[in-house]
């Protein structure tokens, strides 16, 4: 009777049930402090974002602004999917190599006409996923090797499609989608927000977004609770290869060609934003708006670092720093 | 009697060695299409050419037996190789090749206090690892690539490009130190504390296994086996890019995740290690004497990658799928 209150509870959460939002009856002040509480990284973001403005006159100036969104968006649309894998306790390193075969698909394949080079490209990232999905949860190999394994062997099909060349865009529409802005806000900006926000809503208000985290939690223990755990593991393998679909087709756009070597390490880059945005790679915990804030506080890192004429060698040891730090600091409070 | 039946089980035998026949299959189809294959002269190309992926791995075993991940090893080689190249002209061979050992050590050293010591997740501390060290390594060199100015006139040559017996240098390197290696985790008590670390981490503290220090240890060794490798790449290149070692995180794991070396720790030896290793080097060497563009080799490392391990918890498991 207990547990089923509990699962109400949980079930309930989003509903009619607004004593359940805000048990403690915080005002609005409470509330902000609770999410970023949650959320630390925004702290963090956020004085970087101070520092950067008072370090260069560029930095806080809306086109600066939308261009680290730019920056951002195609780590930013990978982190979507890995934070959904990360959530159910898996991890996938294939998506810089499937970047870069969506990328050249998109290119590639203009000559049959726009539509069927997108297609192409969303095709064969929906499929890798779907690969990469059923062989985690079919033959019980740890996702960290099955991804392992296709980081390597995807990039070896970017090598046969290509042939080692660079391909470039021929398609004028193509070429101008990536140019569509709204104001100073560009549409791939735009895309990676809206993204973001559509999978946060699916992770905190429906079933497979519960389920993802019960997975991540407990994985047997979900499986006796009568979860589908292989479909959701597969769909979110699904989502993660879309989002590198995405991410490599607007990469293109806006290069107006596409490198076989298109998205190397950004499998790692990833993982980092991801982690940094307080998903832990053990499963069952994490949301799309500590990933926002992990990506953005590397995009804002780099841009800030850049406009303040830090070499950019420097820029990777102050990453990595960061994100060792911030695991450091994590453990600190968790401990207490 | 009944063991012995087992033994001949042939759908086990499959299962259990199910990599190694179908790496001798393979083995059996290249050198019938290519006399040069299996000669001496191109086994030892092929071991030459492992030996730096080898040496590092070598290291790194300790640490996947420890039951953690080291993928900072890719940079360090970059750092360590950019270091020994770099000095050799400084300060002549020598005393480079004491600095890039003692570099590679001190890369273990923090790796190990952040791991062992202080307990952070391995993955996520080499990941900053594997940044910052690229970083270190272009800020030393301001993005410039390092060479011996002249290669002919030093002995430094010896490690890369050297024979003994007959035997590349760089052969007698990746297996002796393989060897010395493999004693040491297999006979000592040290060794059995690896294992015992990786196997259940809390279990081995109750039994007085110092695990913080064995797991510092084993981040020393992987920075020691990674100098090392970069005095062989070095040598044998007489001069280095900056990012040289990139991707040598994931090829190192490859290799000793196809050996058969568990990457949740607790099991693996030096042999699988090598046997890995091995493997990744054939399917290269042979794809490319068939003809096969170099990249072809990635495709198939993929499978086998993903077979090897399958096969692996498949007989563990008992059936094929989950």
């Amino acid at each position: 009777m207990k547990s089923a209150t509990s699962m109400d509870k949980t079930m309930n959460r989003s509903a009619d049930a607004p004593t359940l939002e805000a048990p403690t009856g915080r005002g609005i002040a409470g509330e902000a402090l609770h999410w970023i509480s949650r959320h630390p990284i925004w702290l963090f973001l956020a004085a970087c974002v101070i520092f950067f403005s008072f370090g260069s006159p560029y930095f806080f100036t809306p086109f600066n602004l939308s261009n680290i969104l730019v920056q951002s968006a195609f780590i930013g649309f990978l982190s979507i999917g890995m934070t959904l894998i990360m959530i159910n306790g898996n991890i996938d390193l294939t998506v810089g190599s499937t970047l870069a075969l969506c990328a050249s698909l998109a290119v590639g394949l203009q000559d049959y006409g726009l539509v069927v080079a997108i297609a192409g490209a969303v095709a064969a990232g929906l499929l890798l996923g779907l690969l990469n999905g059923v062989i985690v949860v079919k033959t019980g190999v740890h996702s960290f090797i099955v991804t392992l394994g296709g980081l390597i062997g995807i990039r070896g099909l970017v090598f046969v499609y290509t042939g080692e060349n660079s391909l470039s865009a021929t398609n004028m529409s193509f070429l101008d989608f990536g140019m569509i802005s709204f104001g100073p806000i560009s549409i791939i900006a735009v895309l990676f927000v809206v993204l973001m926000l559509a999978f946060q809503w699916m992770l905190s208000r429906t079933r497979h977004g519960r389920e993802a985290y019960a997975i991540g939690g407990n994985l047997s223990a979900a499986e006796n609770a009568g979860v589908k755990v292989s479909r959701h593991i597969v769909i979110n393998f699904v989502i993660s290869g879309l989002m590198a679909a995405v991410a490599g087709i607007t990469m293109a756009t806006q290069m107006g060609a596409a490198t076989p070597n298109l998205g190397t390490n950004y499998e790692l880059w990833t993982v980092i934003a991801v982690v940094l945005g307080g998903t832990k790679l053990q499963g069952g915990a994490g949301s799309l708006w500590g990933t926002l804030g992990g990506v953005l506080t590397l995009g804002v890192l780099r841009n800030g670092m850049n406009l303040m004429h830090v070499q950019p060698f420097y820029v990777l040891v102050i990453l990595g720093l960061v994100l060792i730090l911030a695991l450091f600091v994590d453990k600190q409070i968790n401990k207490e | 009697m009944e063991t012995l039946m087992k033994r001949v089980n042939l759908p086990q035998l499959a299962r259990q060695q199910g990599i190694l026949i179908a790496f001798v299959i393979f083995l059996a189809v290249v050198a019938a299409s290519s006399d040069t294959f299996l000669t001496t002269g191109n086994i030892l190309q092929v071991l030459r050419q492992a030996s730096i992926l080898g040496t590092m791995a070598l290291g790194v075993t300790f640490v996947v037996i420890c039951g953690r991940l080291d993928l900072s090893v890719g940079s360090a080689l970059s750092l360590t190789t950019v270091l020994v190249v770099d000095l050799h002209d400084k300060i002549g061979p020598g005393p480079a090749i004491l600095v890039t050992l003692v570099a590679g050590l001190l890369v273990g050293v923090v790796n190990g206090l952040l791991i062992g010591y202080v307990r952070l997740n391995s993955l996520i501390v080499t990941l900053g690892m594997l940044s910052t060290l690229q970083g270190v390594t272009l800020i030393y060199t301001g993005g410039k690539n390092v060479s011996v100015a002249n290669p002919e006139a030093t002995w430094f040559g010896f490690f890369g490009r050297g024979h003994f017996l007959d035997i590349p240098v760089p052969v007698w390197i990746f297996l002796g130190g393989a060897a010395v290696l493999g004693v040491i985790l297999a006979r000592t008590s040290y060794g059995r504390q690896v294992y015992a670390v990786g196997g259940n981490e809390t279990a081995s503290r109750f039994s007085g296994v110092n695990a913080r220090r064995i797991v510092f240890s084993a981040y020393l060794l992987s920075g020691l086996t990674t100098a090392v490798a970069a005095v062989i790449m070095g040598s044998r290149v007489m001069g280095s890019q900056n990012n040289v070692g990139q991707g040598y995180e994931l090829q190192v794991l490859a290799g000793i995740i196809l050996g058969g070396t568990s990457l949740l720790g607790g099991s693996g030896t030096l042999l699988k290690t090598v046997i890995g290793i091995a493997i990744l080097g054939f399917i290269e060497n042979g794809l490319l004497l068939l003809g096969y563009p170099y990249y072809v080799q990635w495709l198939v490392t993929w499978a086998v990658i993903i077979g090897a391990v399958w096969l692996d918890v498949a007989s563990k498991r008992g059936r094929l799928f989950v």
